[in-house]
């Protein structure tokens, strides 16, 4: 058990050196000039002032250093947890910025993941022993799955939220209203949360529905349930356990699916206009704040690794057979 | 008699029609008989082993009865057959390595199993048999997949006589298991004969020489049919059918080299079941066909309990 769990950190420790290196390289050799692109903003014109903003500047981020030093730096702040300072909300720092939006992130994907799962497979295992709804619902699952997110957004965004009023089309909450713990704000916040909600929900969910489906009749023609027919149990019984172990590949599916989802809100959160990472990606791309930038990836990697290893733990858990391939197996 | 067989017809439905897998087949079981049933591959063996306790999707019974203690077997119900299986008519699968839930600890399945069935779990008796069979009982707080292949054998032996089936039908449990396996899996069963837990037993296989061990009866089948029924000991040492003597010229002899002769199989394959030709299903590899043999060989029976289905004898 210590091994595999050892082996698994050290994977995972790899995959997370990998992603930080990757995070860091990415913006410094992305074209564009954003210490530039400060001055320019500050619309100085006499040359002396410019040089100097732009030697205070570069000084500032440590971009007058060498490449590896720049490197180490990054690692350096980073482990003290500095994500530096953020170019387009001057001078707020990033893990500030962050934290500001990961709540409205979090409260997006956590149900809609979860969910989504539960229901699908819940709907998925329903829908495998009853052919009209076998017939019907599941097409309809196809076209969910094979959705765009941002195309979903956009229809439900026109139909719910222009067509027909009932949501707001865009923004975390009313633009009238100052963020507190009132009632009222609370219900705005949900009314603003529904829509990009859903979105997300319902492409997860056809998905979801379809591989439960297959993975129901595959199990309930499996050998342990023709022979517990053979002993005439009931098929309450049979489709508990095909149930049972038909949701093992789902959780690793939700493990392998997880990066996609997390992408998909990020693009939702775009459509809605919602203050989550996903808009703050943007607005950092928009305004080549890279420091930005890094953070907000930084702190995605690190949530879909953290997720990841808690299914992992989940599996291990659930699934006898991945407890005895620990004993035995070195691979 | 506790079985009765009689005119059991069963097909399988097929996008080309029906595959007459058992075309009329007739015979008895008395209490406490084992009954070895052996055939080549399609010979209808398999089909009539299922026929008695479950029927798969494909199947349909075309005509005849099943007769088991006096009480006809819904066959073809699959909802009114559940009352019969497990308590009177069982079956050790021929997939009996894959039979259990892997995910379940095997006590608790099987509790499980027995409270769905609406019998308590008597869990002294259910270590006896174990131990009868030569399995500790710390295996029941074990895994499927932490057992051997052989072990997992007798497991799904013990757990499909639990409820004392009167009819338990064992189809191809040896096929997969090495030699000294398989003769602990026959006297597994024979010791379940013994102890009364299973009155009469149906023996699936293609294996002659194992069958001739643990069975009372042989029965050999061919292309859905009855060819000969004999006494064991008949059936191995005076065979009357033709197909009966080249099945057993196949067989390798003990202390023989096949080094200088060749071992004989027999030429050709059996006919398609699916529109099969009249007269004897033999014929077009019988060595002593004849023009009668173009009309159906009646069952006849030659001295008492031994039948045989061809003009010739």
């Amino acid at each position: 058990m210590r091994r595999y769990f050892s082996r698994k950190l050290l994977i995972y420790g790899l995959t997370f050196f990998v992603a930080v290196t990757v995070n860091w390289m990415i913006p410094r050799f992305m074209p564009g000039d954003p210490v530039a692109s400060m001055v320019a903003r500050a619309n100085v014109n006499k040359p002396e002032a410019v040089e100097a903003m732009r030697a205070y500047y570069t000084g500032l981020f440590g971009l007058d250093q060498p490449l590896w030093q720049q490197y180490a730096n990054f690692w350096g702040a980073l482990l003290r947890g500095d994500f530096g300072v953020s170019i387009w909300l001057f001078p707020t720092p990033v893990s500030e910025v962050i934290t500001r939006a990961v709540p409205y992130t979090l409260a997006l994907i956590v149900p809609s993941v979860l969910l989504s799962w539960v229901v699908g497979n819940r709907f998925g295992a329903y829908a495998a022993r009853r052919r009209l709804l076998d017939n019907t619902v599941l097409p309809v699952g196809y076209v969910l799955t094979a959705m765009p997110y941002m195309w979903l957004a956009v229809l439900l965004a026109w139909a719910f939220g222009v067509i027909l009023g009932w949501f707001p089309v865009a923004g975390g909450y009313s633009f009238s209203m100052r963020p507190n713990w009132s009632v009222t704000f609370l219900l705005d916040l949900l009314h603003h949360w529904a829509l990009p909600f859903l979105s997300l929900f319902l492409v997860a969910l056809g998905g979801w529905a379809i591989g439960m489906r297959n993975m129901i009749i595959y199990e309930l023609e499996s050998d342990y349930s023709n022979y517990l027919a053979a002993l005439g149990a009931p098929s309450r019984l049979i489709r508990r356990y095909a149930f049972r172990n038909a949701v093992l590949p789902q959780i690793t599916g939700l493990a392998l699916q997880l990066g996609v989802l997390v992408a998909g809100a990020l693009v939702t959160e775009i459509v809605f206009a919602y203050p989550g990472l996903g808009s703050l990606i943007l607005k950092a791309i928009q305004n080549k704040d890279f420091f930005l930038l890094q953070g907000t990836f930084l702190f995605i990697v690190l949530g879909v690794l953290i997720a990841n290893f808690i299914i992992d733990i989940v599996y291990v858990v659930v699934d006898p057979r991945t407890r005895a391939g620990m004993a035995g197996a070195q691979a | 008699m506790s079985l009765l067989v009689s005119e059991l017809k069963v097909h399988y439905r097929t996008l080309r029609g029906d595959v007459r897998a058992l075309d009329g087949v007739t015979f008895g079981l008395r209490d406490g008989e084992i009954l070895g049933l052996v055939g080549e591959s399609g010979c209808g063996k398999s089909t009539l082993g299922k026929s008695l306790i479950r029927m798969d999707g494909r199947m349909r019974r075309a005509g005849g009865t099943v007769v088991l203690d006096g009480r006809e077997l819904p066959i073809d119900d699959d909802r009114a057959m559940n009352a019969f299986r497990f308590r009177e008519v069982s079956l050790i699968p021929q997939y009996a390595m894959s039979a259990l839930n892997p995910t379940r600890k095997l006590r608790r399945m099987v509790g499980e199993l027995l409270r769905s069935r609406g019998a308590p779990l008597d869990a002294e008796e259910l270590e006896r048999r174990m131990s009868q069979v030569g399995l500790p009982r710390e295996v029941l707080d074990r895994y499927p997949i932490e057992l051997s292949g052989g072990m997992k054998q007798r497991m799904v032996m013990v757990i499909s006589t639990l409820l004392d089936p009167s009819l338990l039908i064992a189809d191809e449990v040896t096929s997969a298991l090495d030699v000294s396996t398989q003769k602990a899996v026959a006297r597994a069963l024979l010791g379940f004969r013994e102890r009364g837990y299973v009155k009469s037993m149906i023996f699936v296989t293609h294996d002659i020489a194992l069958t001739h061990h643990i069975a009372d009866t042989i029965m050999v089948m061919y292309a859905g049919r009855l060819a000969e029924k004999a006494p064991a000991d008949v059936i191995v040492k005076k065979p009357r059918h033709p197909y009966t003597r080249l099945l057993l010229d196949a067989l390798p002899e003990v202390g023989v080299r096949y080094a200088d002769r060749r071992l004989e199989g027999i030429a050709g394959s059996p006919p398609s079941l699916l529109d099969p030709p009249p007269g004897c299903r033999f014929r077009a590899r019988c060595p002593i066909a004849g023009d009668e043999c173009a009309e159906d060989p009646p069952v006849a029976e030659l001295t008492p309990g031994h039948h045989v289905a061809c003009w010739k004898v």
